[in-house]
């Protein structure tokens, strides 16, 4: 630790006797002789972070990716992805005996026979639930604050990719151990592949290498869970990541912060070890859930046999608002010319996807509609993007109204309810609940709004009551402080497009295009009279400070 | 060693840089009161002007990894000591598996114990003083932007793909051909599907065998009110391909009081009131198992889809696009149920070659 910092070693400088640098030091010069290593680090080992409770949320995706990966390699040394049938021998006393697949069975061996297997296998499964919890609300937290707006559009894809592609690997990973249950999703994914025209028997013929459930599906999931999807999946994290690097982080408004700085805290050593530090923490929260909450008790649930079920049938969450969509909707089927269209099964599958792909090209559309080309690194509060919100809660009551839908029968019997009427619930609100929640939100933005203006103009309510001389009673409003006014102010305000005059000044008419017309008519939707508030100007704040001077 | 050094070397490091930011700007603008005053000025952490408050923060740190350490043998002697099938009451989780518990908690302990220390060092220890990173435009300059445009337009000339169309186009037609190889490669991933989706094991003749006693079934078997599971006669758990066929041979017997049928083809194909449905709902194939006895409907417990046993397993309720197909029984000469023929429609979910 004597090393005065101005005697910066440099590889193959004279004057200096080998040995002298520390062995640390040494191997850093070693690798930045062949890895560069060292311009790398001046960019990034005193990379600013900006700080605030939301950055953390995806922390908690890539700890729990990193986690799910190093247990899930665990768990492969033990599980044997094959569909055989074999009668079971194992720890297990209840089920021995009993006609199982290998994939089954070596399932329970890992939960019974290898000794902190189970262990392993639940904070695997914990893992999973949380990683996709926790993209979901990353999502929403990037979407709310407006931090997918340019130049961050791909890695909102990116990031919205990695959901996708986590979904389905959650899916094939729970159909793995080929229990009742996650055959019972298999199958209905098997129903649903049928629907599709045309193409439906022969993709599922493909997938399932025959008839279902087949010999294959496991083994081919088992690729499809621990090789593919991963694999891509931690292609898309990497390249999440670097693109974070690289376009630095997003802050909110505030005192000193602009478009063009980052303020917050260096990368080493602070962000080291609070991010570092993270890991642990989520690595540790789950191993602590494992140890107490039971997660797929597949010995509970017994072997898949294709004419068994239990009720209750659940898919993990994350499918809920699939399981939804395909309960909620009527049983259309069309026949015509010899085939049959299962618009029943079909729709919802669309419709998931749809669902999906809205939330996916967003960033996309508001740009457009907003016609900015300009780079956003102060992120908004969700009150100053009304319109913006208003969508987002209305996705929302989509999501959930699906994912009440996809535990009818749960909501049915705690409640106490006829399944028939939350099926019907569940079809209306599907409709209704998002135009409802998209009106109140942007209720809801508005007042806030104002009450942010009327603070940057009156001040801050203080509770004290005041009597004046002539006996009426007001309340003492204090100024806001220079900081304050800034961060509610500083925000941007569109104004919504105009088309323009049609006919120029030789009396040509101009064509507009429809999709300018429509560009227009959603700028005023978002951006008109009826969804913002003008922020107060600098003129309307004198006025009143001038005029109130006598308090 | 480390830790010590670090209060006393951070704010010497710290304070330059981020003195030239704060309060740079902080002057109050007279013309805008809305301007940006400047980064506020730090204000010092109780451990960074004392020492004893630093001390205690160092100590709580070495004292949660400390912890960790402790908890990690706490692991190690779990592991070798608790016997596999070991069960402990924990209020208010119940019986738990003693190796799962012990091994979870020492584990999350140990991890957890480690990234607290972590978090806390940075928080009260390290430095908290704010700094400004200037960002820079992503797009390049538009010099960069020329010299790439030029680069590429001097590389795509010098390669002659615009001028020389034959290349260009058998290129482009090679390419677009060759993932064909790959597309025919997946053809091996499973066979046509044929008619398969159209026949199950059921044929004249086979008779209908409990699926629990794995018993032949005779009509005084089938109780009213009562549903039994049947599968065809010769298939045997224990055969190679017993979930394929079961998958789509399995049926739902049920004993009715003739009068209660209403639907005329369903009466033609029971016997004595007994009638026999195909157990895999039409909508994604679910097996459906609920059977309520006053109604005579039946409930797929996976999305609800309900059938009116008394009318042809109409679709009553729930997603499922089409009735459940019938099974047309009758009874040989010994007395046992059989089947009539094979199922006349598809079972199982609808499909686009189903017609």
């Amino acid at each position: 630790m004597s090393t005065a910092p101005n005697e910066t070693p440099r590889p193959g400088a004279a004057g200096r006797p080998r040995g002298t640098a520390p062995a640390g030091e040494r191997l850093a010069d070693w690798a930045d002789g062949r890895l560069g290593l060292y311009s790398l680090a001046k960019a990034n080992m005193r990379k600013i972070f900006p700080d605030h409770w939301s950055f953390m949320l995806g922390e908690i995706c890539l700890y729990s990716f990193l986690i799910i990966i190093l247990t899930g390699v665990y768990l492969t040394l033990f599980f044997h992805p094959s569909m055989n049938e074999v009668e079971y021998h194992g720890g297990y006393v209840p089920l021995q005996g009993q006609m199982m697949s290998e994939a089954f069975s070596s399932t329970l061996h890992i939960s019974f026979d290898v000794r902190g297997g189970l262990l392993v296998r639940q904070i695997h499964h914990w893992g999973a639930v949380v990683f996709i919890a926790g993209m979901f609300v990353h999502m929403m937290r990037v979407f709310f604050s407006g931090a997918f707006r340019k130049p961050r559009e791909l890695n909102w894809l990116f990031g919205f990719l990695l959901f996708v592609l986590g979904m389905f690997t959650g899916f094939t990973g729970y159909s793995l151990p080929d229990d009742l249950l996650s055959g019972t999703g298999v199958r209905f994914m098997e129903g649903a592949i049928l629907s599709v025209p045309i193409v439906g028997t022969y993709l599922s013929f493909f997938l399932f290498g025959g008839e279902f459930p087949g010999h294959e599906f496991v083994a081919r999931f088992y690729t499809i869970h621990i090789l593919l999807l991963p694999g891509i999946m931690l292609g898309l994290v990497v390249a999440h990541l670097i693109l974070v690097f690289y376009h630095k982080h997003t802050q909110f408004a505030g005192p000193g912060k602009t478009e063009t700085n980052v303020v917050g805290m260096p990368l080493l050593p602070v962000y080291m070890a609070k991010a570092g530090g993270f890991f642990f923490l989520v690595f540790g929260a789950l191993a602590a859930l494992a140890a107490v909450a039971q997660i797929n008790p597949i010995w509970a649930i017994g072997p898949y046999r294709p004419d068994q079920v239990s009720t209750g049938a659940q898919p993990d969450w994350y499918m809920g608002m699939a399981e939804g969509l395909i309960r909620a909707m009527p049983g259309w089927e069309i026949n015509f010319w010899g085939h049959t269209l299962v618009l029943g099964v079909f729709i919802p599958l669309v419709v998931f996807g749809l669902i999906l792909v809205a939330i996916a090209v967003y960033p996309f559309v508001e740009a457009w509609i907003a016609g900015d080309r300009r780079e956003h690194h102060i992120l908004d509060r969700p009150r100053n993007a009304a319109t913006r919100t208003a969508f987002g809660v209305a996705w929302l009551t989509v999501y959930f109204v699906m994912l009440i839908g996809g535990g009818n029968d749960i909501v049915a019997t705690h409640f106490h309810l006829s399944i028939n009427a939350v099926t019907w619930f569940v079809r209306i609100a599907y409709f209704v609940g998002p135009v409802i929640t998209f009106l109140i939100t942007k209720r809801i933005c508005l007042g806030l709004q104002r009450r942010d203006r009327d603070k940057v103009l009156h001040g801050r309510e203080t509770g004290i009551i005041k009597r004046l001389p002539h006996g009426e009673y007001i309340e003492v409003h204090e100024p806001l402080s220079q900081e304050q006014l800034h961060t509610l102010t500083s925000h941007k305000q569109y104004t919504p497009a105009e088309i323009g005059p049609t006919v120029d000044e030789n009396g040509v008419e101009r064509k507009v295009p429809a999709s300018e017309k429509l560009r227009v008519k959603l700028s005023h939707a978002y951006y008109g009279e009826e969804s913002q508030i003008p922020k107060p100007t600098v003129d309307e704040y004198k006025e009143i400070a001038s005029g109130h001077g006598h308090h | 060693m480390g830790n010590r050094d670090m209060p006393e070397g951070r704010p010497r490091a710290e304070q330059p840089a981020g003195d030239g930011v704060h309060g740079a700007v902080s002057v109050a603008d007279e013309e805008n009161p809305f301007a940006d005053p400047g980064l506020p000025p730090h204000e010092h952490r109780i451990q960074d002007i004392d020492e004893r408050a630093a001390k205690r923060s160092e100590r709580a740190v070495a004292f949660l990894f400390t912890v960790s350490m402790l908890a990690t043998i706490g692991f190690i002697v779990a592991y070798l000591l608790i016997p596999d099938d070991k069960s402990i009451f924990v209020f208010p989780l119940g019986h738990l598996s003693a190796m799962n518990f012990a091994l979870g908690l020492t584990l999350g302990v140990a991890l957890f114990c480690i990234g607290a220390g972590a978090v806390h060092w940075a928080r009260t220890l390290m430095s908290d003083v704010e700094i400004a990173d200037d960002r820079h435009p992503i797009e390049a300059s538009p010099d960069v932007r020329a010299k790439v445009h030029a680069d590429f337009r001097q590389g795509a000339a010098e390669s002659g793909f615009g001028r020389r169309k034959l290349i260009r186009n058998t290129l482009l037609g090679a390419m677009a051909l060759v993932p064909l190889t790959g597309l025919m490669l997946l053809g091996g991933l499973g066979p046509a599907p044929g008619t398969k989706l159209r026949h199950t094991l059921w044929a004249k003749g086979k008779r209908l065998v409990n699926m629990n006693t794995g018993q032949p079934l005779r009509p005084e078997d089938v109780a009213v009110g009562s549903l039994t599971f049947a599968k065809p006669d010769g298939l045997a758990e224990h055969d190679e391909d017993f979930q394929n066929e079961i998958a789509k041979a399995a049926l739902m017997v049920i004993r009715l009081q003739p009068d209660d049928i209403k639907d005329k083809r369903e009466l033609d194909w029971s016997h004595q009131g007994i009638v026999a449905y195909s157990k895999i709902c039409t909508h994604v194939g679910c097996p459906i198992s609920l059977y309520e006895q006053q109604t005579h409907h039946v409930l797929c417990p996976c999305h609800q889809s309900t059938f009116d046993l008394t009318d042809g397993a109409r679709v009553i309720f729930g997603p499922a696009g089409h009735a459940l197909p019938q099974l047309r029984i009758g009874v040989d000469s010994e007395g046992y149920l059989q089947a009539l023929g094979d199922f006349e429609e598809p079972v199982g979910p609808a499909f686009w070659e189903r017609g």
